[in-house]
C-alpha cells in the first residue's frame, strides 16, 4: 500500500482543502464566494457610472476648480494611506486563520475597523471644512459631483465598518476556525474592493 | 482568497511597500507635473497599477481560476465600451 506524504508546511492548507465546507461548492469555490464576486462586478458598473459622469460632466464644464486649492490633497493622502493600511491588516486577519491564529486573527479584525473608522473620520472633517468653506453640493457641479462620488464611498466604508464590527464579534466568540473561515473571506474582498475603489477616486478627483 | 486554490501567503508586506511607494510617487508627480500633458496618462497608469496589486494578491485574483477573473474584468471592460461615446461628445 502507497502512502502519500505531505511537506509539513502544506499540512494546514491539505487540511483546510480536506475540511467540509459550510457552504455548496461549484465551479472550485463556494457558492457563497461567487455571489460576493458577482456582487462586487455589479457595484464595479455602480462605480463606473459615476466616475464616467464625473469626467464628461469635468471635460463638459468650462469652470472647474483647481483641485489642489479647493480641496485639501495631503489630508485626504492620508486618508489613502490609512485605506491602504487597513487593506493589509485585513489581509492579515485572513492570513492569521489560514494559519489557525485566532490571536491574529482577532487582533487584525480590531485594527482594521479601527482604521476604517478614521478614514470616516477624516473624510467627515474633510467634507466640514469645505462646507463651512462654501463648496457644497448645490453650489456647482464641481461641488454636486464631488459629494456624490466621495459620499457614495464614504456610504460603502461605513457599511464595510459594520459588516468589520459583526466579524469581529463572531472571531471574538470564536466562530471561525482554521477550516472554517468563510465569513473573514468573503468581508476582506468586500473592504479590499472598498480601498481599490477609493484608489481610482484619489487620483481622478484629487490629483488630476 | 481561496481555500480551493490553496495559495500560501504571497509576500502582503512586499505588496504594502508598492502601494506606499506608487502613492507617495503619484502625490509627487501631481505637485511636480501641475502643468505637463503628461501628468494625466501617468497618475492614470500608477492608479491602475495600485488597483490591479490590491486585486491580484489581497483579493487572490492571481491565484483564482478563470471564472472569477472573468467575472472581475468583464464589468471594467463593459464601463470602458460604455464610457467612451460619453466622453467623446463631452470632449467635442
Amino acid at each position: 500500500m502507497t502512502q502519500t506524504t505531505v511537506k509539513p508546511h502544506l499540512m494546514a492548507e491539505v487540511a483546510v482543502a480536506e475540511a467540509p465546507h459550510p457552504f455548496p461548492v461549484w465551479g472550485g469555490m463556494t457558492t457563497i464566494k461567487f455571489a460576493i464576486w458577482l456582487f462586487l462586478a455589479s457595484e464595479v458598473m455602480f462605480f463606473a457610472g459615476l466616475i464616467g459622469a464625473y469626467i464628461v460632466l469635468r471635460a463638459g464644464t468650462p469652470t472647474w476648480p483647481i483641485v489642489a486649492d479647493v480641496l485639501n490633497v495631503p489630508l485626504v493622502a492620508l486618508n489613502t494611506f490609512i485605506l491602504i493600511v487597513s487593506s493589509v491588516t485585513m489581509v492579515q486577519a485572513y492570513a492569521g486563520i489560514q494559519a489557525g491564529d485566532q490571536q491574529k486573527l482577532k487582533n487584525m479584525l480590531v485594527t482594521t475597523t479601527v482604521l476604517g473608522i478614521v478614514f470616516i473620520a477624516i473624510q467627515g472633517i474633510e467634507w466640514s471644512a469645505l462646507l463651512g468653506e462654501g463648496t457644497t453640493p448645490s453650489e456647482s457641479i464641481f461641488g454636486a459631483s464631488f459629494y456624490v462620488l466621495t459620499g457614495f464611498h464614504g456610504l460603502h466604508v461605513t457599511g464595510g465598518v459594520v459588516a468589520l464590527i459583526v466579524t469581529s464579534i463572531k472571531a471574538f466568540r470564536g466562530r471561525y476556525s482554521q477550516t472554517s473561515h468563510d465569513g473573514v473571506e468573503l468581508m476582506g474582498l468586500y473592504w479590499h474592493f472598498v480601498d481599490v475603489v477609493w484608489i481610482i477616486l484619489f487620483t481622478i478627483v484629487y490629483l488630476i | 482568497m481561496s481555500t480551493e486554490s490553496g495559495h500560501a501567503n504571497p509576500g502582503y508586506m512586499r505588496v504594502f511597500v508598492f502601494l506606499i511607494i506608487l502613492t507617495v510617487a503619484e502625490v509627487g508627480a501631481a505637485m511636480v507635473l501641475a502643468t505637463s500633458s503628461a501628468k494625466v496618462p501617468l497618475l492614470i497608469a500608477l492608479a491602475i497599477a495600485k488597483a490591479t496589486l490590491v486585486a491580484m494578491y489581497y483579493m487572490h485574483l492571481r491565484f483564482e481560476g478563470r471564472l472569477l477573473r472573468f467575472i472581475a474584468i468583464f464589468p471594467l471592460i463593459l464601463s470602458i465600451i460604455l464610457a467612451i461615446p460619453p466622453l467623446v461628445d463631452a470632449l467635442s
